[in-house]
């Protein structure tokens, strides 16, 4: 009865790690279950599961055979791109007043910030939808890129004040004592750092705008977004193309992320290299030669 | 500073608070001026202070409201069973993994919510072998089904919303001293009354922060019912949805969505005034 206890022993002393494994598999599921139905052969009109009727790259490379999706995916590109460049200089610049300047009013800013990421998209959705009604504002492109621009600017802020907060401001002075004028110092020095934190919060605004579906079903009329294509033929069965290009997306957003994340790494690492520091060994050009 | 040095911060201000004032605060105000019209869709919604439309929206909906707070309650307690151990783990057991586990988590984000719900439905459809497992299992009766039920409805909120549970608890044990861990050992607690008067106290912020962001969008959402339940399983939201898209009633729509937007307003600003508006910012700095 020994080899019993002591799986018991192992498995209570690894719980924690079993458990969070699977946590992260429960997450991992439906990403896998698209990118493997992107490759599966399905007959005509019928819903089956799994790769029962064979492996193949056709939908791969028909990916963009379909005219509907492919307008639909380039009208939530060009949304997505053009609520992104947007939100993010006027989030950025949010994000600079709240964390250099001390104002009046800063508490309500904040809230006015905090608020809108805390409602549930139903309600923001529902009142823009309201507003519009109102003034029989025509719905389209130009009140979706209102409603993304919108929802965005709260996490934008965010992401770029994190950034902000630990930031090294004696790079800031330097730059000043050595004659550059605030508008150099900012162009030279405070972008050029602050840029992984932009970058971060563009990202985020990009994936949360291209994902969107419930505001944007309030407010689109009849321009359709990639999501809502997805919504509109769910119903009927959705073509495998659909998978691919959710796959090819998720690939494009992680691989931009790690790089994202990557150079956050970098940039923390380079700030942390003091020349200063006492007893460090001052790199000397001709050293290594010379031992 | 001169009054020009002042002006600086409203004038970084100045679009994004135009922003959020004209396409969130006064859009609000819209939906109450339409919650309080009354008529019909081919006569027009005529304003007439028409108050009923309130409690009315209440009582010809009771049945969907409860189910909201059912479900949206349900997906965040199973929500936080799932997320505490695996951020814990992350926090602290992780060791050169946790950038990659932090990946993981948050890799959802990179597909289209609606898309991972349609995966869900594919998953949970009366053919796959998930279901013949739980049918085995006898979980679910030999012929039952899993689609089309309050189990797979809830399912999929707390499958959509979990990131929302394990970011703010990951951030809330990560900052945790774990001296004061050592300390209460030292002190010959057992690791359970360890984990119960010390970690569990401290790391309370971090469970209401993500209790009440996981809640509020499940509380609100309208996808997960659409695609994985069926006609028996209807939320706020769908009602919200049709009520708007499909009906075109307007005022009473309009009054359900701004009843629900009070309740989240009130449940947010009671915690703001305790805790700050740093939780919802990633960090305890900011105290609104």
């Amino acid at each position: 009865m020994a080899f019993p206890s002591r799986a018991w022993a192992w498995l209570r002393r690894n719980a924690l790690p079993i458990y969070a494994g699977l946590a992260v598999a429960y997450m991992l599921i439906p990403i896998v279950v698209i990118a493997v139905f992107s490759f599966g052969a399905t007959p005509k009109g019928k819903l089956t599961f799994g790769l029962d009727n064979g492996f193949t790259t056709e939908y791969w490379r028909s990916a963009f055979s379909l005219p509907d999706l492919n307008e639909a995916l380039f009208t939530s590109l060009r949304l997505a791109v053009l609520a992104t460049a947007i939100s993010t200089v006027i989030g950025t610049l949010m994000a600079i007043a709240l964390v250099r300047h001390r104002f009046r009013g800063r508490r309500l800013t904040n809230l006015l910030i905090v608020i809108p990421m805390a409602t549930p998209e139903v309600v923001i959705g529902a009142s823009l939808l309201s507003m519009f009604i109102y003034y029989s504002f025509a719905l389209g492109f130009g009140t979706l890129l209102i409603a993304h621009v919108m929802f965005s600017i709260s996490f934008v802020v965010v992401v770029v004040r994190s950034r902000l907060i630990g930031f090294d401001r004696h790079l800031e002075e330097a730059a000043a004592d050595l004659g550059a004028t605030p508008l150099a110092t900012f162009r030279t020095v405070t972008l050029p750092l602050l840029a992984p934190g932009i970058m971060a919060a563009a990202l985020l605004a990009f994936s949360l705008s291209i994902d969107d579906f419930v505001i944007s079903n309030f407010n689109s009329g009849t321009t359709v977004t990639f999501p809502l294509y997805v919504y509109g033929v769910s119903l009927r069965g959705v073509p495998v193309q659909v998978n691919v290009l959710a796959t090819m997306l998720f690939g494009l957003i992680a691989v931009a992320v790690s790089l994202v994340l990557w150079q956050q790494r970098r940039a923390e690492k380079m700030a942390s290299v003091r020349p200063e520091q006492e007893g460090a060994p001052i790199p000397m050009p001709g050293a290594a030669v010379a031992t | 500073m001169t009054w020009r040095g002042r002006l600086v911060p409203y004038w970084l201000l100045a679009p994004g608070l135009l922003w959020l004032v004209v396409f969130f605060v006064v859009p609000m105000y819209f939906m109450g001026e339409l919650a309080l019209r009354s008529g019909s869709l081919i006569s027009g919604y005529t304003f007439d202070w028409a108050w009923s439309n309130f409690p009315d929206s209440l009582s010809g909906h009771t049945e969907q409201i409860v189910r909201s707070f059912y479900y949206a309650g349900t997906a965040t307690l199973l929500a936080l069973l799932i997320a505490y151990p695996l951020a814990y783990a992350i926090a602290f057991r992780a060791g050169r993994y946790k950038a990659l586990l932090l990946f993981a988590v948050i890799a959802p984000f990179f597909t289209t919510y609606l898309i991972r719900t349609i995966a869900w439905k594919t998953i949970l459809s009366d053919s796959s072998p998930v279901v013949s497992v739980l049918q085995t299992l006898s979980l679910v009766p030999p012929d039952g089904r899993v689609l089309a039920t309050s189990g797979a409805v809830i399912a999929g909120l707390t499958y959509n919303f979990l990131p929302f549970m394990i970011l703010p608890l990951y951030a809330n044990l990560e900052r945790l001293d774990l001296r004061l861990i050592e300390a209460a050992k030292d002190l010959y607690s057992s690791s359970r009354q360890a984990f119960l008067k010390v970690t569990l106290p401290l790391t309370m912020p971090g469970i209401v922060a993500g209790v009440l962001l996981t809640f509020i969008p499940a509380f609100g959402d309208y996808v997960n019912a659409q695609i994985l339940g069926g006609t028996g399983q209807a939320m706020v939201g769908n009602v919200i949805q049709s009520l708007y898209l499909n009906q075109r009633n307007y005022p009473e729509a309009a009054a359900l969505s701004f009843l629900m937007m009070a309740l989240i307003l009130a449940i947010v600003m009671v915690y703001i005034r305790f805790a700050g508006t740093g939780a919802f910012m990633g960090d305890e700095e900011e105290s609104a």
